[in-house]
């Protein structure tokens, strides 16, 4: 693209973006301030179950769709150990776990034997999803479970300036979602597996043929991911409550977060979660009803420009 | 070619089968009455429950009306109204019920209100749904409901919060039809006696993130009256706890329900002081409400995955069921020409229900009655509804005459 | 094959319609040793449509006809019609999916779009959001509304490979359901639009079971004949190469985005019949009318079926129907969802060609003669 066309869009994206900034601030300033706190912590959250879905893709290539019941199932499996023992991080422990054993069965029992069938693998994951979700409705019921933050982070933070209190627990967020995306870059970039799924993304065949069991690879990684979607299933259940049809939701937050952060980048999953959480959060404060439209917008943009997303690689 | 004719072969088959099915010749000393609940999806609880209602309405005659047997066909929807329109014309055509009861859920009772139209000679009676349009803008003329609806269950909560000393009001609720009707029923009262509701944020169905919202809440209201339902009201409690408030709030009749009540988490002590209108109150200390309480114990027990009390679903299609009883009872069972004098029974009793008496108004809506509770914390440690109030005799018009009166919407009525 | 036979090939038939009407594509000249597309090409333009015709479609269109009457009307509408307008959007699916390798899970938001243009622009319940024209003015809006909805979502999807067409479509399909359920001025949201029905024409009442069975029926066979004769035209054929191998067509050619496009535009126009076919029979359409539900079951139907065949899409929708109606005699219809997404699941893991798959693989089983490749030459894997 022209460097005219090029700086003619961007423009016509700063812009109005510059002009709201300064009309909220002068608006209602606690009000613009919170949402922004609002939708920083709910990327947070979107970027923890999303980075899980885009290394999947980016090694595997399979479209977990099963994405969202695995983040139901780390969420009721994390309620229950937390209501019956008290400790939210055996809670945290647990519902990674779940997730990331039952993602684990799925790839070395079904996924395996379907590699390189990329759509059919996706399907097999709209089947999971369903029966994963149906049993789930059947074993635990329709009832809203909510899980009680952890004693040190209920209740609001006071005497905060401009915006007077906040949630601790949603500010407390804000680290931890910033905690797993380093923990997850240090696990990708400075450690040997982290250095053998890089390889495999950018080139499967030539991982095999160095000699490294790919099928292991591809277990530990798809246990990893799956066990993040659990993980941002327990914080979910504390923020947002567990519920039949989160599941649907989640998954899809993930998809746009991927799509338009670009497939198969962990960075680039933090972009568009930062993205998706500001944008639904300020839609939703502004301009309830038509909050999805900026989210639908955001996406054609993204598609109609980059369609590998922002970070998304060429492959 | 073999396979054309095995599906050809197969279709036929199934085709007899299912012909065999509608074309069941029962006998004239039973009364077929299909049900509908939602079974599947986000008011699976409710519509459990709102079955357990209506077969206990059944049991309690020992499965006999108007000399009859009656026979009882389950039907399923998931709160969708295309597919409480299907499993209704399945009951009605393919298992050739004679009367039916049923859907659960606002937009489906409009959506099945619709198809009664096409069915002149069956008798369609409500389950729970309580939305306004469905006997305010073209009703059916076979179609009864023996409830209240939506903006009936909120009358006389107006003057209960200002009784209170809440003079300005925020409000809160789904944006939906429902929601819709309940403010109207809350607002009408409440602004003719002065309060004033200076914010409706309307929250769009699907929305989690309450955070938003109660970032706008102004510093100078005295409550928040919350019309969620489920999930949301309790999400909405969550972050608004969370978040440093500390304002009462006023509920709709869904919000402060049993479903609430039970929820598995610490927050529910910020409920005690709530008050809500409602057509059920669970300490209403009426007899006969509390041999209706006790009957369901008795008949479904809390191991059975019942509820420790009745919730709203199931008085409301235990008192739709017990109608269409009654009737068969007051005709003696006689359901010829076109059930035409079974509907004439129905259009002019008096239906004695747990919670008092019931009557049907020109478009066949009841005139009925509303709770105004208050929720308080028992011996136990469980939550509960104390009665504060009971107003009876309201109609679909709130107790406004007919011209001044229009039906709920996100912009009317409005007291800035 | 010499340059001489292929050159002729093109120039005959088939190759000189392509030309003829205008497909890019530069013409015979390219490369004497050029083969692959063009091989198959020449093979399959010898048996036409027409010759296709076998016993078995006599005895199921008979069927189809006499249905109605000896069938209930119950029978007729809830079963007959409704699998009918539901295969019509499942087969544009499958003609999406299976011969032209784009899984594409908007199209019943496609089918929704017409579904809601229908009810705006013709009457409904709402008095205040309906324009009330008459159908034979608001349904070919619809449909071209509809059309329009669907080259957008196929021009947002096809410049990515096609394992993304699932995740975009989706994206774009719940997008869609959330705007018409938090819109008022225009989809009026959750309530959605009650009193649409079919119009009387001529004196028949199309609402009734079995004359709107019929118009069920004359779509569903319009569309399949439609999507019959496309399969077996130059079009089709070099949307199955595109499917195989874009990059080689591409290297041919052929205008691999164009073609994509134009094939999402015709199974657009397929689904848009069908969305108000079925929000005839419905007599309403709400937001849950093409939610992730829904969206879902629609690729359910077509992978039930199997994706291969244009005939899989019916076969998936009449079994999916009957599951729905009558699941709830056989097992609880609480859990119809666990039966629907097993049975799925178990038809990708076993058979991926759906069930017509499994029956064509057991009658290979069962016949020893009759060589399968000469009628389906590209029954490979998924």
């Amino acid at each position: 693209m022209s460097r005219i066309w090029k700086a003619f869009w961007i423009l016509a994206l700063v812009l109005p973006l510059s002009v709201f900034l300064v009309w909220g601030i002068w608006h209602n300033a606690k009000l613009f301030f919170i949402t922004l706190l609002n939708g920083l912590t709910l990327a947070s959250l979107y970027f923890i179950v999303a980075s899980g879905f885009t290394l999947v893709f980016g090694l595997m290539r399979n479209v977990n769709l099963a994405h969202g019941s695995l983040y139901l199932l780390g969420g009721y499996v994390g309620y229950f150990v937390g209501a019956k023992t008290g400790y939210f991080v055996l809670a945290l422990a647990a519902g990674f776990v779940a997730a990331a054993f039952v993602g684990l069965l799925m790839q070395v029992a079904i996924f395996r034997f379907m590699q390189g069938q990329d759509l059919r693998q996706t399907m097999v994951t709209i089947g999971l999803s369903i029966v994963i979700a149906d049993l789930l409705l059947w074993a635990i019921g329709a009832q809203v479970h909510q899980l009680s933050a952890p004693d040190g982070l209920a209740g609001p933070l006071r005497d905060i300036p401009l915006i007077t209190a906040y949630s601790k627990y949603r500010m407390a967020l804000l680290p931890v979602g910033i905690a797993i995306g380093v923990l997850l870059w240090l696990f990708l970039n400075r450690t040997r597996v982290g250095m053998m799924i890089r390889a495999g993304v950018d080139d499967r065949a030539m991982l095999a043929a160095t000699g490294i069991n790919v099928n292991l690879v591809f277990a530990a990684t798809f246990a990893i991911g799956a066990g993040l979607a659990g993980l941002g299933g327990v914080i979910g259940a504390v923020e947002l409550s567990m519920v039949p049809g989160e599941d649907v939701r989640l998954l899809l937050a993930s998809l746009i977060v991927v799509i338009v952060g670009g497939m198969g980048s962990v960075v680039g999953a933090a972009v568009g979660a930062t993205i998706l959480g500001v944008a639904e959060t300020y839609g939703l404060a502004y301009a309830p009803t038509y909050s999805v439209v900026f989210t639908f917008v955001i996406l054609v943009l993204v598609l109609a420009f980059r369609p590998r997303g922002i970070l998304g690689q060429a492959a | 070619m073999k396979s054309s004719k095995r599906v050809f072969l197969r279709t036929l088959a199934g085709a007899a089968v299912f012909a065999a099915f509608s074309g069941a010749a029962f006998a004239q000393q039973t009364v077929k009455i299909g049900l509908l609940a939602t079974l599947e999806g986000p008011f699976a609880a409710g519509g459990a429950d709102g079955m357990r209602g209506a077969e206990l309405a059944i049991k309690q005659r020992n499965g006999m009306a108007g000399g009859k047997k009656i026979v009882l066909v389950k039907a399923s929807s998931d709160a969708k109204p295309d597919v409480a329109v299907n499993a209704t014309r399945k009951l009605v055509e393919q298992d050739k019920v004679d009367i039916m009861v049923g859907p659960l859920s606002g937009g489906e009772g409009i959506a099945v209100k619709e198809y009664s139209k096409t069915q002149p000679n069956i008798t369609f009676i409500n389950g729970s749904s309580g939305a306004q349009a469905t006997t305010l803008v073209n009703p059916s003329p076979n179609f009864f409901r023996f409830n209240t609806e939506g903006a009936q269950w909120m009358v006389g909560l107006g003057k209960a919060a200002l009784d209170k000393g809440y003079k300005r009001v925020m409000l809160i609720a789904e944006d939906y039809a429902f929601p819709y009707s309940q403010v109207q029923g809350f607002m009408s009262e409440y602004c003719r006696l002065g309060g004033k509701v200076p914010v409706k944020a309307w929250v769009p169905l699907g929305g989690k993130d309450y955070a938003s919202v109660i970032a706008r809440i102004p510093k100078d209201v005295d409550a928040l009256l919350v019309v969620l339902g489920g999930a949301d009201a309790v999400n909405f409690l969550n972050q608004y706890e969370a978040a440093g408030g500390d304002k009462p709030i006023v509920g709709g009749s869904i919000t402060v329900s049993q479903d609430i009540l039970n929820y598995k988490g610490k927050r529910r002590d910020s409920l005690v002081g709530t008050i809500a209108g409602a057509p059920i109150a669970d300490a209403y200390d009426h007899p006969d409400f509390k041999a209706f309480v006790s009957a369901y114990q008795k008949e479904y027990p809390v191991s059975s995955g019942a509820y420790p009390s009745p919730s709203l679903f199931a008085l409301v299609y235990y008192i739709n069921m017990k109608a269409a009883l009654d009737g068969l009872d007051a005709v003696k069972g006689d359901l010829s020409g076109g059930q035409a004098k079974y509907r004439q029974a129905l259009s002019k009793m008096t239906l004695k229900t747990p919670v008092g008496d019931v009557r049907l108004d020109a478009n066949r809506q009841a005139i009925g009655t509303t709770f105004i509770t208050e929720v308080v914390k028992d011996a136990q440690g469980n939550l509960f509804n104390r009665v504060l109030r009971k107003v009876d005799g309201i109609d679909q018009m709130l107790g406004m005459p007919k011209e001044q009166f229009k039906m709920g919407s996100r912009d009317e009525p409005s007291c800035p | 094959m010499s340059a001489v036979q292929w050159r002729n090939a093109m120039n005959a038939g088939a190759g000189r319609a392509a030309l003829g009407k205008g497909l890019p594509g530069r013409g015979p000249g390219v490369s004497s040793r050029a083969k692959g597309a063009g091989d198959e090409i020449v093979e399959r333009q010898t048996p036409s449509m027409w010759a296709a015709v076998r016993a078995r479609h006599v005895v199921v269109l008979a069927f189809l006809l006499a249905f109605p009457f000896f069938a209930t009307p119950f029978l007729t509408y809830q079963i007959g019609a409704q699998s009918l307008a539901l295969g019509l959007i499942a087969l544009s699916l499958t003609f999406l999916g299976g011969y032209g390798g784009m899984i594409s899970l908007a199209q019943m938001t496609v089918a929704g779009v017409a579904g809601y243009m229908l009810a705006i622009f013709g009457a409904s319940g709402e008095a205040t959001l309906s324009l009330g024209w008459s159908w034979w003015i608001a349904v070919p809006i619809a449909i071209a509304i509809s059309m329009l909805a669907g080259t957008f979502v196929g021009w947002l999807s096809v410049r990515t490979e096609g394992i993304y067409t699932i995740m975009i479509t989706l994206a774009v399909g719940v997008a869609f359901y959330y705007l018409c359920l938090q819109n008022y001025s225009v989809f009026n949201g959750f309530q959605g639009f009650q009193r649409v029905y079919a119009p009387t024409l001529l004196g028949v009442n199309f609402r009734n079971p079995v004359p709107f069975y019929f118009l069920a029926l004359a779509c569903a066979l319009g569309g399949y004949l439609l999507i019959q004769y496309v399969l077996r035209a130059p079009f089709g054929v070099a949307l199955q190469g595109i499917r195989d191998n874009p990059r080689r067509m591409n290297a041919l050619g052929f205008h691999v985005t164009a073609h994509r496009i134009a094939a999402y535009a015709l199974a657009a126009f397929l689904a848009a019949v069908g969305g108000i076919l079925l929000v005839w029979y419905n007599g309403l359409i709400t937001p849950n009318s093409v939610g992730t539900s829904w969206l879902i079951n629609v690729l359910i139907i077509a992978v039930l079926g199997g994706m291969k065949h244009p005939i899989g899409a019916f076969v998936g929708a009449v079994i999916f129907v009957l599951l729905q109606t009558f699941a709830i005699d056989l097992i609880d219809r609480e859990r119809f969802n666990l039966v629907v997404g097993g049975v799925f699941l178990a038809i990708v893991l076993f058979s991926p060609d759906g069930l017509l798959g499994l029956w064509a693989r057991l009658r290979e089983r069962i016949s020893t003669t009759r060589p399968q490749a000469a009628l389906h030459p590209r029954r490979s894997k998924p």
